[in-house]
């Protein structure tokens, strides 16, 4: 039952769980219901106990938060466009054209706890683990806050916290999932929190299935530019355990459009660093054998 | 420097956007490509100067340590003694700037309770670490004048991990989603090799009398050659657009002023290395170039990392041309 979902999966799960694995979970974010109220953020706050990021204004829009970071693990985005708008009369008796409307969307990041996660991957320590429930978290007790995870991620979700006397100060930090409150049969906190359900929690391979059904729903209700982010295993990081429908192209919510899991390319990383340590050796070998003659 | 306020925050017809989407990716001028609010996708390294400092010592060390093995064997005594010491000087500093960088310093020894190849951070912590105790034992026979069977195979030992030490660290850098490292990943290690070269080079030279640095001389004004050829193929690599903070700000100075430092200590290590002055002069210049391409490396992947457009448009081409994106397209009928 661990394994029904089609496509890739993470390296040595479930397998390495037993009879301990559950089946993978994860969050579809569905952004056409989003109405930005920060309850994921401040749920998640918290539930985590995550400590404040700092009080700014951004002046982008609503969103003073700016990113997800080592004290941010739900970031909501607000981007305003000028865009025609049209509202069907026969359905709302009210309505007509706006060539010069505004439309706000609106998106509650998170991390993705890719199916090929290059934080892990990276991780000299192996603070960075697999769950049992296919999620990706950092264990507290072991991060000794290198650092080499928070520039491989591709989507720059984990951070280190550098917070003096804060717990966690000096270490990776970002959502685990909830791996508490899932490990006791709950949703995360945030999903718990949002009131529209726009963040949807559970089996992904139900949440994939879902969310194709309501991209057709939403795509015959004309909006031509919403996608699916993440929900295809075939991608470069093997699928997001937390995947995304959006109204625009992934960059305008600060997402990169195609992103590849760093460690895809390690063959050829090693082999060229092994390369270059041969021509060294060469260059040193050659520097004496001209000596000799 | 200055960027277009972000496209996301701008009216835009669908035409429009198609257009500025396809628009070439040429440099800072063309906006090509959308954002939000132009902030970045990835995150900054949040590595501190001890690291690349390091990448410079590593370096020396590795290639230092491998020049002593080759002096030892081709019985140049005098060049390995001082080999061997300049590598264990560049080996003893290496852990302590890289303690010294960890947001938790007293767990270090979590890195040597695991072994991760898909971590070259991992694989490094144990090549540094079989390095740095073979070096010291070797050095150690060195000072005291004893066991000389023993310090020719901690010479060994120190002389071969010393190759993957001074290239590892290019490795660290290429696995990572920073378009200018992880885009280099075959040409960088080779820049690393020529430079840990020319530096390890350049410091036996200084120290050991021109009669017998001689393939001290030539191991320098190769490694030079080596890391300018590799610099030249990483750039052209790298394109116009990805490969632009070698050319921008902070990490584009350093770079020219690397590559300069290099191409003069070459020539004049090459032209008067045989006299005392020259292998000075030479040797000090070969270092600063060395030392400094390290730090245009870093301050370049800061770079690439700040603006989305290394992340962004390289990435919404690719999707693009392979179809590969993340995105699942909506048919339009």
């Amino acid at each position: 039952m661990t394994t029904d979902l089609p496509g890739s999966k993470p390296a040595a799960w479930p397998e390495s769980y037993g009879a301990e694995a559950k089946p993978r979970v994860g969050f579809f974010t569905d952004t056409t219901l989003c109405i930005g109220c920060k309850a994921c953020e401040v749920a998640c706050k918290e539930w985590n106990l995550v400590p404040e990021d700092g009080f700014v204004w951004t002046g982008h829009s609503y969103d003073n938060t700016g990113a997800l970071s080592a004290n941010s693990w739900r970031h909501v985005a607000f981007i305003e466009q000028q865009k025609p708008l049209r509202v069907d009369r026969d359905t709302l008796g009210v309505g007509g054209e706006d060539p010069a409307g505004l439309r706000w969307l609106m998106s509650s990041d998170v991390c993705k706890h890719c199916t090929h996660a290059a934080c892990l991957d990276v991780c000299p320590t192996g603070a960075l683990f697999r769950t049992e429930f296919g999620t990706v978290v950092v264990q507290q007790d072991v991060c000794n806050g290198c650092g080499y995870c928070v520039p491989a991620c591709p989507f720059g979700v984990i951070d280190r916290r550098m917070i003096e006397d804060a717990p966690g100060d000096g270490a990776a930090q970002k959502c685990t999932l909830c791996y508490d409150r899932t490990k006791g049969g709950l949703e995360p906190a945030c999903a718990k929190a949002c009131p529209t359900n726009s963040i949807q929690f559970g089996e992904l391979g139900d949440l994939r299935a879902h969310a194709r059904q309501r991209l057709a729903t939403v795509q015959a209700s004309g909006f031509a530019d919403a996608q699916l982010y993440g929900a295809d295993p075939t991608d470069g990081v093997g699928g997001f355990g937390a995947f995304f429908l959006l109204l625009d192209d992934p960059e305008v919510y600060g997402l990169p459009p195609d992103p590849v899991v760093t460690t895809r390319d390690l063959p050829a990383i090693w082999g060229s660093a092994l390369a270059a340590a041969g021509a060294l050796a060469i260059t040193i070998g050659l520097a004496f054998a001209k000596q000799r003659r | 420097m200055s960027r277009e306020p972000s496209p996301a925050f701008q009216p835009q017809s669908q035409s429009a956007r198609r257009t500025a989407q396809t628009a070439p990716a040429s440099g800072e001028s063309a906006p090509g490509f959308r954002s939000y609010y132009g902030q970045p996708i990835i995150k900054e390294p949040i590595w501190k100067p001890e690291v690349p400092v390091y990448f410079f010592c590593g370096g020396l060390a590795g290639a230092s340590a491998s020049l002593a093995l080759a002096a030892r064997l081709a019985g140049n005594a005098r060049l390995a003694r001082h080999a061997t010491f300049a590598g264990m000087a560049g080996i003893g500093v290496s852990p302590i700037l890289l303690i010294l960088d960890l947001g938790k310093p007293a767990r270090f020894y979590h890195m040597l309770r695991v072994v991760k190849l898909t971590s070259p951070m991992s694989v490094g912590t144990w090549i540094l670490s079989g390095t740095g105790a073979a070096l010291t034992l070797a050095a150690g026979c060195e000072a005291l004048g004893i066991l000389p069977s023993v310090k020719l195979a901690a010479q060994a030992v120190a002389g071969l991990l010393g190759l993957p030490l001074s290239t590892y660290t290019a490795a660290l850098l290429a696995d990572t989603a920073v378009p200018i490292w992880h885009d280099a990943r075959r040409e960088l290690p080779f820049v690393f090799a020529g430079s840990a070269a020319a530096s390890a080079g350049a410091v036996a030279m200084l120290t050991t009398s021109p009669e017998e640095a001689g393939p001290a001389r030539r191991m320098a004004v190769a490694g030079a050659v080596l890391e300018l050829a590799a610099v030249r193929a990483m750039e052209r690599r790298l394109g116009e657009l990805v490969g632009e903070p070698y050319r921008q700000g902070v990490a584009g100075r350093f770079s020219r002023v690397a590559r300069a430092c290099t191409a003069a200590g070459a020539t004049v290590v090459a032209v008067a290395g045989r006299k005392r002055a020259g292998a000075i002069v030479g040797g000090v210049l070969l270092l600063g170039g060395s030392f400094l391409e390290r730090w245009a490396v870093f301050k370049a992947g800061q770079q690439s990392a700040r603006d989305p457009k290394y992340t962004v448009i390289p990435q919404r081409a690719r999707a693009q041309r392979d179809g590969t994106s993340v995105t699942t397209l909506p048919a339009i009928t």
